[in-house]
């Protein structure tokens, strides 16, 4: 809310204490995740500050230590592969969807988004029930089906929002200049929206890689991920090669974010460049 | 163009409607009983319930255990059956190995005396209800239903009555987490929406970041600090503002500050896309009409704010619902929801029917939720991230 040059006393206070609120508010929306970080450096086997010294023996743990390397090995993998099938199927479905004249196309965005509403340990524990009759308990295929079907809304969502801004001329052009189908998207759609397909693509590698619920049911002992390793880490033996993983986690998701931040805003340039 | 979405609605299909489907089944699934207990269960089908069935009856369930004696199913039976009446496991199984149907008698003294509780009218009865290929069984346990001697639909005794409270703690959490995220979340987002655009843009990176940030590390970076040792309590010591460590962990009290912090985000997200729409000059226009500024603001700002705060703090309620993560690592005993019994059925119970009448249950409150309130939920209006 803008303040009007003649505010009162009052709403001069009002205003200075929404802001103050504000503040306090995004203090404790981001210092806990700051406060925690620093303690993943320390020398000695306590989660408490003050640090004894600084050491970066719990780095060396967790990038030496076989739980930890098969950990982060197994997400890394495990995300790689549910980002490339969620990806190229999430973006069959937005290219479907976009062209798509259909009364269907409702009921299909309803059904291609069911996964975002259900509770993950509903899924997970369903998976759990169905893979058990299917034989894919602890296969790496049922984990990266698992991962795909919760990645795809994101997938769909993020490419299908850059297709509203998509002047559906350029590859008619590109037709009527003698372009094959697939010329035209290679050469002419997908250049274009490709950044709502990296931005999808970043959704998917950290919805695979951050989560937890599916491989806690339906992932093997050698299946382990990183959010895995940490869970056990909690409900365990809390050491601080824990909080080294988390930061682990936490730089990866935050590079992403940067990632999706700049692209989306590359966007928002581009169209009030085009759109004034 | 629709083969283009085909893969997708086939990996939904296959990979996320199939298995929630046959979970769901599950709820009242028993062909299990009549599977096992073919003769048993036809026998049964003509006795009134009253007393004890006859010679025939006793002569089918000696069959049928009989037949099943050895094989993996006699214990599966038991467990199945020990659901209903605790203890019905070690009748099952003890009266499988022993029963000789080739003994010279009636079945109905022979079964008495490897086990009184053949004598009891209520293991007979319990097989009786449970003869078809459907059972009400499991979701009337999640309502504290049971069916009673009599036949008919009664109250379960308190000491096995904890689904409905549960049920109750569940929306009670949800409904406080959604309360503070409104309480803290709408400042915010006003501040976010009336700050320059550049402002509001770093301001919005600093939610972005716990929003982008996994549940679980956010829920373990809670665990430590919450602790008696941990940062919060040595503050509070420090500060002079307690005399000892506060417990925060493992209680209500904590769980509410690490839930709340999960989902603040997904409150101000929807909200702060809703706020920066409302275009600063009517409140201008209410104030230059003489409106006192609360008057303006809660009878121009606020409507505009509306569906925002409501497609914000339904979102964090249908969420809060699910939760089990966080619960897990920082609620206590006391504060687990439905999500946390979901799991302890299918992991450390192996009562699938349980399980699944819960999760039908919680399925049952978000769709009424999503049918109440349609597309205000702010799913769509997350796009910001």
């Amino acid at each position: 809310m803008a303040r009007p040059a003649h505010a009162t006393v009052l709403e001069r206070a009002t205003h200075v204490g929404v802001r103050a609120l504000s503040v306090l508010v995004l203090g404790y929306l981001v210092l806990p995740i700051v406060v925690v970080l620093p303690l993943s450096f320390t020398s000695g086997e306590l989660l408490v500050y003050p640090l004894p010294a600084w050491s970066l023996r719990w780095y060396r743990e967790f990038t030496t230590a076989p739980d930890w390397t098969r950990a982060l090995w197994n997400s890394t993998v495990l995300a790689v592969v549910t980002t490339v099938v969620a990806t190229a199927v999430g973006l069959l479905a937005a290219l479907g969807l976009q062209s798509l004249r259909s009364r269907l196309k409702p009921a299909l965005y309803g059904l291609l988004a069911l996964p975002l509403v259900i509770p993950h340990v509903m899924v997970a524990v369903a998976l759990f029930y169905y893979y058990a009759r299917l034989g894919l308990v602890g296969s790496f295929a049922g984990l990266v089906m698992a991962h795909t079907v919760l990645a795809l809304p994101f997938v769909i969502i993020t490419i299908a929002a850059t297709l509203q801004g998509f002047d559906v001329n350029l590859p008619r052009a590109a037709a009527s200049l003698g372009a094959s189908p697939l010329q035209t998207f290679r050469m002419v759609t997908l250049p274009l929206i490709l950044p709502g397909v990296i931005s999808g693509a970043v959704f998917a590698f950290v919805t695979s890689f951050d989560e937890l619920l599916v491989i806690l049911f339906v992932g093997s002992p050698e299946q382990r991920t990183l959010p895995r390793q940490i869970w056990s880490g909690v409900s365990e033996t809390m050491s601080p090669a824990v909080v080294a993983a988390a930061v682990v986690l936490i730089g990866v998701s935050l590079l992403l974010m940067a990632v999706v931040e700049l692209l989306r805003r590359r966007g928002e340039r581009l169209r009030g460049a085009t759109r004034p | 163009m629709l083969a283009l979405v085909a893969p997708s609605v086939l990996f939904i299909a296959l990979f996320f409607v199939a298995p929630l489907g046959l979970f769901l089944y599950r709820s009242i699934d028993n062909s299990e009983v009549p599977g096992w207990l073919p003769r048993t269960t036809a026998a049964l089908a003509s006795w009134s319930g009253e007393g004890l069935p006859d010679e025939p009856a006793f002569r089918a369930v000696a069959e049928d255990l009989a037949a099943l004696s050895g094989s993996t199913a006699l214990p599966l039976l038991g467990r199945r059956l020990n659901h209903n009446i605790p203890g019905f496991r070690g009748l099952i199984t003890g009266t499988g190995g022993r029963v000789d149907l080739a003994k010279p008698g009636r079945m109905r003294e022979q079964l008495i005396a490897i086990d009184a509780r053949w004598g009891e009218p209520a293991y007979w009865q319990t097989i009786r209800r449970e003869r078809h290929v459907v059972t009400p069984f499991y979701l009337l346990s999640a309502l504290d239903l049971r069916y009673g001697a009599s036949g008919a639909i009664e109250r379960a005794p308190a000491e096995s009555a904890i689904f409905l409270g549960l049920l109750g703690r569940t929306l009670a959490i949800s409904l406080v987490v959604t309360g503070l995220c409104v309480l803290l979340g709408f400042p915010l987002a006003v501040t976010m929406a009336g700050a320059s655009p550049a402002r509001a843009n770093a301001l919005l990176i600093l939610v972005l970041i716990p929003f982008w940030t996994s549940l679980l590390v956010r829920s373990t970076a809670w665990v430590i600090l919450l602790q008696n040792s941990g940062v919060v309590n040595q503050l509070l010591v420090g500060l002079g503002l307690a005399q000892k460590p506060i417990p925060l962990i493992f209680n209500r009290v904590g769980l509410y500050i690490a839930m709340v912090h999960v989902l603040l985000p997904f409150m101000v997200l929807p909200l702060y896309s809703v706020l920066r729409n409302i275009p600063p000059e009517l409140m201008r226009a209410a104030a230059s009409l003489g409106a006192p500024p609360a008057v303006a603001f809660l009878r121009v700002y606020v409507p505009q704010a509306l569906p925002g705060l409501v497609a914000g703090a339904s979102l964090v309620f249908v969420l809060a619902l699910g939760y089990y993560v966080t619960p897990a690592l920082v609620g206590g005993p006391g504060d687990q929801m439905i999500g946390y019994f979901i799991a302890y059925f299918t992991n450390t119970a192996v009562n699938w029917g349980m399980a699944s009448a819960l999760g039908t249950l919680l399925l049952l409150v978000v769709a009424l939720i999503y049918l109440a309130l349609g597309r205000v939920v702010g799913l769509n209006r997350l796009a910001v991230r």
